[in-house]
């Protein structure tokens, strides 16, 4: 809402020595942001007086056609300028910047010689005044009251202050001055003068003759007035005074009649619509749609009706898209003698959902749709027929209405309850004081319990926790004070937010940066990364932010890799990113969002139906190796990072966690077939790791051989208290073993074969050495085998006894056989 | 038999030897004609076994201590060259320090990791847990629970990414304001928790937006709880983001699901911040979450990561927050 101080001062009785941060603080402290305080008119100095054309001469021998104008300002003489526009006639008033003014932009005037005269002074235009960013030629001043020679900057008010102010959605009044003005004097405790109560009502009665209206039923409006005027003349000018706070507020004037329903909707906050009499047939109706199809709207847009969309309709057709836009067909014109004015409450959601639905945020909408004070729709009615009749020399016909005021519903409250929830104390009178100057009654001060009534233009105002809130802001929040509450022990983080935490700066630790990233993901990403089937089944967006990305991800792989390859454009090549995250996965059949109340707790059954209507969203971790782990430097060469890399960081996090796994190889997207490790814990894959698929790796431009890991942290059991064994404090036995075996037996089959073999005595094992340029197939793996006794040093003859065993074992389960040298 | 005069002079002349040995090599060679078998001091000692007893004990000490010194003085020859030797090899070894020494790559967690933890750290020390939720979720949950009707403008497509089917009623969660509505569906008061995490609103990425972002919200209830408390709490956590001169400043405000609602500005750096918003608990949620409003009351705030993070540490663009470019976060290191 743009407020300019001019008019507000008419409302509020402010002291002279106010500034306007003093007046906009106040408006802080109250709960309304001043987005921006304007000084308009600071650049302009004067002399620029109101001037008469007296005489024009076109002169056509230049290229462009120009003007040698004659004015009165008053002066002895006639004065005489050159002027470009040609949108005036002898008679009209104009403004005229004399030699010596400066305009905005520091534009001095002077008198000086152009086409063969001595021009001695200019004619302005809005935008050269400052008044407007519109090329429209001079600006003509319609008010024929305004008297020759009078400086034309004060009936312009060009000096002023406007404030930009943020209204919030639950105050709906605020946008208007009137709204505006009462806020500043309560914050400011001063006088306020309510434009509404100097509107004498008695002077529009109800009265037949005029156009008739009823509403279709109570959820369409609660109120609505009709006020009938003949005799309008359309042509009459247009005050300065009102288009200049038009202006001021933000919109155009447009002509006499349109002006005044918006200018008394900015001094109010009803929007008020004005029908052209002579198109209305029969009486107004307040209706939906049902089956009306279209309606032109006075932009000239068709629109295709809703069936649910409320309308101002006549006898025969749809007139306007109620408390939104009216219809191009009533629209008044220059020719309109015959005037309907319509005020009404209409149902604020039934205008939120018009808006939406035409995507049409008007003025009147904005107002509409936060709830207007029921009681301003005779009020401002009345006001603009008061101002068709002063103005446009309308003559009253007649009133007609429908509805009625609605007063809020009686608030009990108790007059300790702004203490109790503020934690400030206010008196009871003070409670009395504020809540009398937001405008509610209160029926009984003296009981305990006080009956409050909310005003008209309040429909925010409907529980006690309201009315402290009107309390606690008048007063100001400065005078809660500032305490801790009883807080109690806190249990700390839970075991899996400590192991999230421990994982990302192990992580860290390892040389990965952590990133995030959106989990968005298109349909070619899931194509290119192989997730098909089960694994493709994901949410998808309504409304996402590209239709190129509108599923959820299934994995964090997509963003690591498309995080990758945005790193490696910009320069990046040796590095580990990770993430962690939850992902999204579509694949079990959801029970339908039950419909729950808000007056009540749903019941224990019904929030476990709310619960099992959102799927699960699994934790996970992630990672993406590329190029290096070590660069070339001047100890060694550069190392690459390899596919054991990432099975070692993901076997890493699970160890971490103290957990033991089972490791076998996988095919799982987007992985290398033959290169991806999967491990298990208690039989469920839990994380998977290895080489990319080459395929993803060309796609993305990432470095050959690229790896990547994925832990599914929500899978990983819970921990166990660690007991650990008493250290044993006996010498080791070390033994070396090296085996052959083809090609296809794994390590790890090797290893656990001879950890069974070797039995309870072995302490550690470890693979030091693989050779696999052995022929026919076979490769030879070299384990070295620690033994420790708790209780005894080993015999030479018992450590060779495991180790026969440990290899026989080896032998049977995978046929290996003692390399010999 | 050898004089006292023999004994010095072979002491001398031992000491002498040692002396004069250039190198450990030298000194062996000293050490054996001075003080092996054949050396005369050794005959000496040998012979007395062929004095009478009277005179062999006084004998046998003036020898003893001949052979002392010479020993005393073999040893510190031998240290001092021992020394002079090592002293060699050591300056052989010398390296150049500076040589870059051979790190992994620097790692670093993402600064918005960063300051959740140091949030959470902060909170859970005054005695709140961290509760969190799924980021798909219920739109009751989301909304009608928090006095956002159905027609609230907040429920639009411009603010609410929506899941396929339409009535799904499922959205990605616009606050973590349904973490709390959990925590009460789930806990009786007293609640002490904070809920920080990711948050999604169709904004489209800019300098300051972005459609993907972090909140972290906090929720009270008890008995007796009121807006004094909220405020004391706010102006802690504010001079624990922003330093102990911060200062806090609520400004009356409209949230739904608060009544009476504030915005939260923080004075940072010279000038006022607008830094999230707060109020007490609507006595509507309360009633939705199964809470008595005639025995608990409570409070709630809420902050952006992104703009606490971006206010503290001067970030001027959203993008480097959200692009994944390893730069940004390995600046921050592990946040030490």
């Amino acid at each position: 809402m743009r407020a300019p101080l001019s008019w507000i001062r008419e409302y509020v009785t402010l002291p002279s020595t106010i500034t306007a941060e003093e007046i906009g603080e106040a408006l802080v402290r109250v709960g309304f942001e001043v987005e921006e305080i304007e000084y308009t008119g600071q650049e302009i100095t004067g002399p620029v007086l109101v001037g008469k054309v007296v005489s024009i001469e076109e002169i056509t021998e230049f290229k462009k056609a120009i003007r040698w104008v004659g004015l009165d300002c008053g002066e002895a003489d006639i004065r005489y300028v050159i002027c470009g526009a040609n949108n005036f006639e002898t008679g009209n008033l104009v403004c005229v910047a004399l030699p010596g003014s400066v305009l905005p932009g520091g534009f001095a005037i002077s008198q000086r010689e152009t086409y063969g005269k001595v021009s001695n002074g200019m004619i302005a235009s809005s935008k050269e005044l400052g008044l407007s960013q519109e090329h429209d030629g001079i600006l003509v001043i319609g008010d024929t009251q305004a008297a020759i020679g009078s400086d034309a900057l004060a009936l312009l008010e060009t000096n002023d202050v406007i404030f930009d102010i943020a209204v919030n959605p639950d105050r709906g009044y605020a946008l208007s001055i009137r709204g505006i003005a009462r806020e500043i004097a309560s914050s400011l405790s001063l006088e306020f003068l309510d434009p509404a109560s100097t509107v004498n009502l008695a002077d529009f009665p109800l009265k037949d003759g005029g156009v008739g209206v009823s509403i279709e039923d109570v959820s369409c409006a609660s109120v609505i007035y009709i006020r009938t005027l003949e005799d309008f003349n359309a042509k009459a000018p247009i005050p300065m005074w009102m288009r200049r706070r038009i202006e001021k507020c933000g919109m155009r004037s447009i002509s006499l009649a349109v002006d005044i329903t918006n200018y008394v909707m900015l001094e109010l906050g009803q929007p008020l619509h004005a029908f052209d009499k002579e198109k209305i047939s029969g009486s107004l109706k307040i209706r939906r749609a049902g089956k009306d199809k279209t309606l032109k709207t006075l932009d000239g847009q068709v629109r295709q009706l809703n069936a649910e969309d409320l309308l101002v309709a006549d006898d025969k057709q749809a007139l306007a898209l109620a408390g939104t836009m009216g219809g191009e067909f009533s629209e008044v014109n220059t020719s309109t003698t015959k005037i309907a004015v319509e005020a009404a409450r209409f149902d604020p959601i039934s205008i939120a959902k018009n808006s939406r639905r035409h995507k049409l945020s008007s003025e009147a909408s904005k107002r509409m749709e936060r709830g207007v004070d029921s009681a301003l729709a005779e009020i401002s009615s009345a006001r603009a027929t008061n101002l068709l009749m002063q103005l446009g020399g309308a003559r009253y016909v007649g009133t007609s209405c429908a509805g009625g005021v609605q007063v809020g519903a009686e608030i009990d409250f108790n007059p300790d309850f702004p203490s109790q929830l503020t934690g400030a104390s206010y008196s009871h009178q003070q409670v009395a004081e504020e809540l009398l100057l937001v405008g509610c009654l209160i029926a009984n001060q003296e009981a305990s319990i006080w009956k409050v009534t909310p005003p008209s233009w309040r429909g925010d105002l409907l529980a006690p926790a309201d009315l402290v809130e009107e309390v606690a802001r008048l007063v100001g929040f400065e005078a809660i004070p500032s305490l801790l509450p009883p807080r109690p022990v806190s249990p700390g983080l839970t075991q899996e937010q400590r192991r999230r935490r421990s994982i990302s700066a192990a992580l860290a630790d390892q040389g990965l940066v952590e990133i995030q990233t959106y989990p968005f993901v298109s349909d070619a990403t899931m194509k290119t990364l192989g997730f098909q089937g089960e694994r493709a089944k994901t949410f998808r967006l309504l409304n996402p932010m590209s239709d190129d990305a509108p599923h959820l991800r299934v994995h964090l792989t997509p963003g690591l890799i498309e995080a990758a390859a945005r790193n490696m454009s910009r320069g990046s090549r040796d590095f580990g990113l990770f993430e962690m995250g939850l992902i999204f996965r579509n694949n079990v059949k959801l029970s339908p969002s039950p419909k729950l109340p808000t007056d009540r707790r749903p019941s224990e059954k019904e929030v476990k139906e709310l619960y099992a209507a959102v799927p699960t969203q699994l934790m996970h971790v992630g990672g993406i190796l590329v190029g290096n782990s070590e660069v070339p430097n001047w100890q060694n060469k550069s190392k690459p990072y390899v596919w054991s890399d990432a099975v070692g960081l993901a076997e890493y996090i699970l160890r971490l966690c103290n957990l033991d796994w089972e490791i076998g190889r996988s095919d799982f997207a987007p992985w290398h077939p033959g290169r991806c490790a999967e491990l298990k814990i208690g039989g469920i894959a839990v994380a998977h790791a290895g080489e990319l698929h080459p395929r993803v790796v060309a796609a993305y431009g990432l470095p050959d051989r690229a790896c990547a890991f994925a832990v599914n942290l929500s899978a990983l059991p819970a921990g166990e208290i660690i007991r650990p064994q008493i250290l044993a404090t006996l010498p080791v036995a070390v033994q070396d073993i090296a085996l052959v075996v083809d090609e296809n037996v794994s390590a790890r089959a090797v290893e656990d074969a001879l950890r069974a073999g070797a039995g309870d005595l072995l302490e550690s094992i470890t693979l030091f050495d693989r050779y696999d340029k052995l022929a026919d197939g076979k490769i030879s793996l070299a384990f070295t085998l620690t033994f420790r006794a708790p209780d005894r040093t080993l015999t030479n003859a018992e450590v060779s006894l495991m180790r026969e065993e440990a290899v026989a074992v080896a032998a049977a389960r995978t046929g290996a056989v003692i390399r010999s040298a | 038999m050898s004089s006292e005069k023999d004994l010095k002079a072979w002491v001398a002349d031992a000491i002498t030897a040692f002396a004069n040995a250039s190198d450990l090599e030298s000194l062996k060679n000293a050490r054996l004609a001075h003080t092996g078998d054949k050396s005369p001091i050794s005959q000496a000692s040998r012979s007395l076994g062929s004095l009478p007893n009277e005179e062999r004990a006084s004998v046998g000490k003036v020898i003893g201590d001949a052979k002392n010194e010479i020993a005393l003085a073999l040893a510190q020859r031998t240290e001092d060259l021992e020394a002079q030797r090592d002293a060699k090899v050591l300056l052989e070894e010398v390296v150049d320090v500076t040589l870059p020494a051979l790190h992994a790559h620097q790692g670093g967690l993402h600064p918005i990791t960063i300051i959740k933890n140091e949030i959470s750290d902060f909170f859970i020390a005054q005695g709140y847990s961290v509760a969190e939720g799924p980021e798909l979720e219920a739109e009751w949950l989301n909304f009608d629970a928090l006095n956002i009707p159905a027609d609230h403008p907040a429920r639009t497509m411009q603010d609410t990414f929506f899941v396929e089917p339409i009535g799904s009623g499922l959205v990605l969660r616009t606050h973590t304001s349904p973490v709390q509505i959990r925590t009460m569906l789930e806990n009786e008061p007293p609640i002490y928790v904070i809920c920080p995490g990711r948050t999604f609103r169709a904004d489209e990425l800019d300098a300051t937006h972005t459609p993907v972002f972090h909140q972290v919200e906090g929720l009270v209830v008890d008995r007796g709880i009121t807006m004094a408390h909220l405020k004391g709490t706010l102006d802690l956590f504010a001079q624990k983001m922003f330093g102990d001169t911060a200062i806090t400043r609520l400004r009356p405000s409209f949230f739904p699901f608060t009544e009476p609602s504030a915005e939260v500005d923080v004075f940072f750096n010279g000038r006022w911040i607008e830094w999230g918003g707060c109020g007490m608990v609507n006595t509507k949620v309360l009633a939705a979450c199964g809470v008595d409003s005639e025995i608990y009351s409570g409070f709630a705030f809420g902050m952006g990561l992104e703009r606490t993070l971006m206010v503290r540490h001067g970030i001027k663009d959203m993008h480097d927050i959200v692009e994944g470019d390893l730069r940004f976060s390995r600046a921050f290191g592990v946040g030490l």
